[in-house]
C-alpha cells in the first residue's frame, strides 16, 4: 500500500493494521456490533500473511485461543463490545495471572445487556478497570481520533508484550466507523517491541522472574524450556502455591510491574489554554467535542483548558493533579452515568481547594455536543 | 501394546516440587496418568513436542505434574485454549485432560465445536460420574437416580453419553475405556495420539471417596471391580439383547475415521493464499 | 450558498433508508475529499436491518482540523425519504443546500432555502435501467452545486470505490451534473 497519500479509513480498519503492523499474527473473535469489522479484517488479511484467523463459537472460546496461541509463542488479540467483554472477564483475569501477553478490544456500545448495538457509550471504561475477578491492575488505552486507533493498537502490542499482561484497547461505535483520511507510517518507522527468547539452560529458567524493569526473556510452549501456567497462585517456576511467602511475591509483582512504570504507561494530551481557570476533562470521541466546544469558546474570548487521557488504565493520577488541582471548575462529559469523573473526585477530592466539578453525562447513544459542554459551563458558573 | 516400565514414567514427571499430588487415595486419575504417560513414551515423543491442557477439576490437576509444555487453564475452557496452543504452534502434539463437568458441562460449547472441526487434539476424559473438587455434585454424566450433595433425593436428570455426543458432532476418533483396563487404555490413547484429527477418549473412573461413598459403591477395589464387569467390549454389547444390557456399557474404539484436519486445512489455505497480495502490501 | 462563498467547513447529512446507498455515497464523497487533500470525517447512524428502518450519513469537509465528528447543523442536506426529511430539514442551515427525492418526500415546503426537488429515483430507473444509482445521482448532483469537492476529485472516488462498476457510476454520475446544469429552481420562480 502506498503510504504517501492520506487514505480514508475507518477507526475499526485502522485498528486492525494497527495490529498487524506491530505483528500481531493470530487472531480469534466472534461477531458483535461495532467491532465486527476489525475480526473481517483479520479474517481476510491474517491468512494471505501467513498469520492465524479464527472465529470461535463464542467469546469465552476467543480470549482462550489468543491466550493459548501466545503460550505457543504468537502475537495475539481478540476484538468485541461490551457484552463479549463480560464473557470473557474471566479469561482476561487468566492472562493476567499466568502474565501472557495479549491484546483485547473493546469498541463500545451503548449497555447494559444487549442495550445500544449500534451506538456509541464510554460504559465500559471502570468495566476495563475492574471486569475480571481479583486483585490485578489494568492497562486500558483510548484512542481519540482514526490515526490514533492505528497508532495506540501498536502501542498496546507493545505494552502487553513489555508488562507480560492483557492490555485493552477501548474505542466506541462512533470511532469505531467513522472514517477519517489518515496517512500511516512506514512501517520501519513504526516501533516494535518483540518477545525476547531466553538463551539459558532450561533448567535456569524461571518463568516469573522478580526483576523491577520485568523485560525478562519469556519462553514459549515448544522453545525446550517445558514450563507450566496455572491460574491458581504460584511460585516463580509456575508451579501452585498457598505459602504466603509466595503468594505475596506474586500478587506484589502483578501490582508494582504497572504501578512502578507509570511514566512509561501513562499518556496525556493538553488542548488549548494551560493557564485558563476552567478545564475540561475527557476521553476519547467525547474529547473531541471537548475541543470543538473550546474552539468556539476561544472565539469568544474565552480561555479553556483540555485535559485528554490516552491511557485510560492505569489512570492518570499524577496529570490529574498537575494540571486540575487549581482550577476553578472541572467539566467532565462522558458517555456514561460518571465513569471518569469518579476518578476525579477520588484525585481531587483530599485536597482543600474548592473547586466545582461539573459532570455532563449522556446515555442515549447519541455524542455529547459542543454546546452541551459549553451549556454545562456557563450553567454552573 | 509396549510394556514401559516403571522407571521410563518417571523420565516424564516433574519431581521437583510436584510430589505427593493432590488425588485422593483409590482415585482412577493416577492410572490415566501412567496409561497417558506410556503411551507418550510408546509412541517416542519428545517432552519438548508435547503440550498437555487441563480446565479446572480433579483430573485438570494432571498437566503440572507431567514434564511437558503444561497449562492448568480454566473451568470448561481447556480445548478453546489448546486449539489456540495447537493452530499457533501445529507441530505440537497437543492434548487436553479434563473430566464429564469440565468437558460435557461448562465446556460443552466448546467440546461440540472442537468436534466439528476436526482439529487435532486429543481429549481425554476422566468420567467419575462427579464434580469431586467441589464435594460430589452431579454432573451431567451422573446416573440416573444417584445422589449427588446438590441431588440428595436421587438424579432426575438425564445422562449424556458422551462418546455419542462426540460422534454426532463430527469427531472422528471417539473411544471409551475403563480405569480398570489400564493396558487396553494404554493403546487406546496411543491410538488416540497417533490419531490425525479430533480424538475423544473418555475413561471410566473411579471416585472412591467422593461419589463411591455417597451411593454406597463400596472401597476403590470394589469399584475397579465395577468398572471391570459393567464396561464389555463392543462386539460383545452388540451381541447382547434387551435385558441383558441393562447396567452393562460398551467399552472400545467406537469410531476411527480419516478426514481433513483443521489446522492442516488452515495451512492450505494460508499456502494457497501466498500468491495473493495482502491489503498491506498494494 | 455559491462556489464563491464556499465556507471553510460543510457539514453534509445523507439520509434516507437503508438500502438506499447513503453509506456508499458518504464514503464517495468522503474519499473525494481526501484525495483532494482535505481534512474529512464521515460518521453514519443506522438500525439493525440492512434493508429499510432509517439510515444517514454524516460527512465534514474542512480545511481545517475537524474535531466533532457529526454534522450538527447542516450545510447540506440530501434526503431520499419523507422520515427523514421530516426529521433533518429543521437542522438545515438558513442558507443551506435541501436536495429531496420528490419520489418519496411528497410534502414540503418551499422555504428561502436552496431547493433541489427531483425525482432521482424514477430518473435513476428511466435513464440507468434500475434504482440502485439513486445514490451515485444524488450525491453527483449535490457535489455539482455545492462544490464542496471538484468533479476531477469526485469522478476519481467514483472510480476508486468499486472499479468493476465505474464505468456505469461515471454514467449516473453525467446524468446528474446535467441535470444540476439545467435544473429551474422551483423556490426562485415563485419568491
Amino acid at each position: 500500500m502506498e503510504r504517501k497519500k492520506p487514505v480514508l479509513m475507518q477507526g475499526n480498519e485502522a485498528v486492525a493494521r494497527g495490529a498487524v503492523d506491530a505483528g500481531i499474527n493470530f487472531f480469534a473473535g466472534y461477531p458483535i456490533t461495532p467491532s465486527t469489522e476489525i475480526t473481517e479484517f483479520m479474517s481476510r488479511e491474517l491468512p494471505r500473511r501467513g498469520g492465524v484467523f479464527l472465529q470461535m463459537e463464542d467469546e469465552i472460546a476467543s480470549i482462550a485461543a489468543i491466550i493459548g496461541a501466545s503460550l505457543a509463542g504468537a502475537k495475539s488479540m481478540t476484538a468485541t463490545s461490551g457484552p463479549g467483554i463480560s464473557l470473557m472477564a474471566e479469561g482476561i483475569g487468566y492472562a493476567k495471572m499466568i502474565e501472557q501477553p495479549c491484546v483485547v478490544v473493546n469498541v463500545m456500545r451503548g449497555g447494559p445487556s444487549t442495550g445500544l448495538p449500534t451506538q456509541p457509550s464510554q460504559a465500559d471504561i471502570q468495566q476495563a478497570r475492574w471486569c475480571n475477578h481479583g486483585d490485578a491492575p489494568a492497562i486500558a488505552l483510548y484512542p481519540s481520533s482514526v490515526l490514533e486507533c492505528y497508532e495506540l493498537t501498536i502501542r498496546a502490542v507493545n505494552l502487553a508484550e513489555k508488562y507480560r499482561t492483557c492490555v485493552m484497547v477501548l474505542s466506541d461505535a462512533m470511532l469505531g466507523h467513522m472514517r477519517e483520511p489518515v496517512n500511516l507510517p512506514d512501517l520501519e518507522h513504526v516501533n516494535i517491541i518483540e518477545r525476547i527468547k531466553p538463551t539459558i539452560p532450561p533448567e535456569w529458567y524461571k518463568h516469573y522472574p522478580d526483576n523491577a524493569k520485568y523485560r525478562a526473556p519469556l519462553a514459549s510452549f515448544g522453545d525446550g524450556y517445558r514450563f507450566h501456567v496455572t491460574g491458581l497462585a504460584h511460585d516463580d517456576l509456575g508451579f501452585p502455591t498457598t505459602r504466603p511467602d509466595e503468594v505475596d511475591r506474586m500478587m506484589k509483582r502483578l501490582k508494582n510491574k504497572i504501578s512502578q512504570n507509570i511514566e512509561d504507561l501513562v499518556q496525556v494530551e493538553l488542548f488549548g489554554d494551560e493557564s485558563a481557570r476552567i478545564a475540561i476533562f475527557a476521553a476519547g470521541i467525547t474529547a473531541r467535542a471537548a475541543k470543538a466546544a473550546i474552539e468556539i469558546a476561544h472565539q469568544h474570548g474565552k480561555k479553556l483548558l483540555l485535559v485528554r487521557p490516552l491511557t485510560i488504565w492505569p489512570f492518570p493520577d499524577e496529570a490529574v493533579h498537575t494540571y486540575l488541582s487549581d482550577k476553578k471548575m472541572i467539566i467532565v462529559p462522558e458517555l456514561n452515568q460518571g465513569q471518569l469523573s469518579i476518578e476525579i473526585k477520588r484525585i481531587l477530592g483530599k485536597s482543600k481547594k474548592t473547586r466545582k466539578i461539573v459532570e455532563v453525562h449522556k446515555v442515549t447513544g447519541e455524542l455529547i455536543t459542543p454546546e452541551e459542554i459549553l451549556k454545562a459551563m456557563k450553567e454552573d458558573n | 501394546m509396549k510394556k514401559i516400565p516403571q522407571k521410563e514414567i518417571h523420565k516424564y514427571l516433574r519431581h521437583n516440587k510436584k510430589f505427593p499430588h493432590v488425588w485422593c487415595p483409590g482415585c482412577s486419575d493416577g492410572i490415566v496418568l501412567g496409561a497417558t504417560i506410556r503411551a507418550i513414551a510408546e509412541i517416542g515423543w519428545e517432552k519438548d513436542d508435547c503440550a498437555m491442557v487441563s480446565g479446572i477439576g480433579c483430573s485438570s490437576r494432571m498437566p503440572v505434574y507431567v514434564d511437558f509444555n503444561t497449562a492448568h487453564t480454566l473451568h470448561g475452557r481447556a480445548i478453546a485454549y489448546a486449539t489456540g496452543i495447537k493452530m499457533a504452534k501445529p507441530s505440537l502434539n497437543v492434548c487436553v485432560v479434563t473430566g464429564d463437568g469440565d468437558a460435557s458441562a461448562i465446556g460443552g460449547n466448546h467440546l461440540i465445536h472442537a468436534c466439528r472441526r476436526n482439529i487435532n487434539l486429543t481429549v481425554i476424559c476422566i468420567n467419575n460420574h462427579i464434580y469431586g473438587m467441589t464435594g460430589g455434585q452431579y454432573s451431567p454424566t451422573t446416573p440416573h437416580d444417584a445422589i449427588a450433595t446438590t441431588m440428595p433425593y436421587g438424579n432426575i436428570d438425564n445422562v449424556f453419553d458422551l462418546c455419542k455426543l462426540t460422534i454426532g458432532a463430527g469427531a472422528t476418533f471417539v473411544a471409551r475405556t475403563t480405569a480398570y483396563h489400564a493396558t487396553e487404555m494404554q493403546s487406546i490413547i496411543k491410538a488416540g495420539f497417533e490419531h490425525n484429527g479430533f480424538s475423544f477418549i473418555e475413561v471410566m473412573c473411579a471416585c472412591p471417596v467422593i461419589y463411591g461413598k455417597l451411593n454406597k459403591q463400596g472401597d476403590a477395589p470394589q469399584m475397579m471391580r465395577d468398572l471391570r464387569d459393567s464396561y464389555v467390549p463392543l462386539i460383545t454389547y452388540e451381541k447382547l439383547n434387551a435385558d441383558e444390557k441393562q447396567g452393562q456399557f460398551p467399552r472400545g474404539i467406537f469410531k476411527n475415521e480419516v478426514a481433513p484436519e483443521y489446522s492442516e486445512r488452515y495451512a492450505a489455505l494460508v499456502e494457497s493464499l501466498q500468491s495473493v497480495k495482502g491489503e498491506g502490501d498494494e | 450558498m455559491s462556489k464563491s462563498e464556499k465556507p471553510q467547513k460543510l457539514e453534509v447529512r445523507l439520509s434516507g433508508s437503508g438500502g438506499q446507498g447513503l453509506l456508499t455515497a458518504g464514503l464517495i464523497l468522503s474519499q473525494a475529499g481526501a484525495l483532494q487533500g482535505l481534512n474529512v470525517t464521515q460518521t453514519q447512524s443506522y438500525g439493525a436491518a440492512s434493508r429499510g428502518g432509517s439510515s444517514r450519513s454524516d460527512v465534514i469537509i474542512s480545511d481545517e482540523p475537524i474535531f466533532y465528528p457529526e454534522a450538527t447543523r447542516f450545510d447540506a442536506l440530501v434526503a431520499l425519504t419523507q422520515e427523514s426529511y421530516d426529521k433533518f430539514n429543521p437542522n438545515l442551515r438558513e442558507e443551506g443546500v435541501l436536495i429531496i427525492d420528490t419520489v418519496f418526500v411528497k410534502n414540503y415546503t418551499i422555504s428561502s432555502q436552496d431547493i433541489y426537488a427531483l425525482p432521482f429515483t424514477q430518473i435513476a430507473m428511466e435513464k440507468l435501467g434500475t434504482s440502485l444509482f439513486t445514490n451515485i445521482i444524488a450525491l453527483s448532483f449535490l457535489v455539482k452545486v455545492t462544490g464542496i469537492v471538484t468533479d476531477k476529485y469526485l469522478k476519481e472516488a467514483i472510480k476508486d470505490f468499486k472499479p468493476e462498476f465505474a464505468e456505469s457510476n461515471i454514467k449516473a454520475m453525467k446524468l446528474a451534473f446535467k441535470l444540476a446544469e439545467e435544473y429551474d429552481q422551483p423556490a426562485q420562480e415563485k419568491l
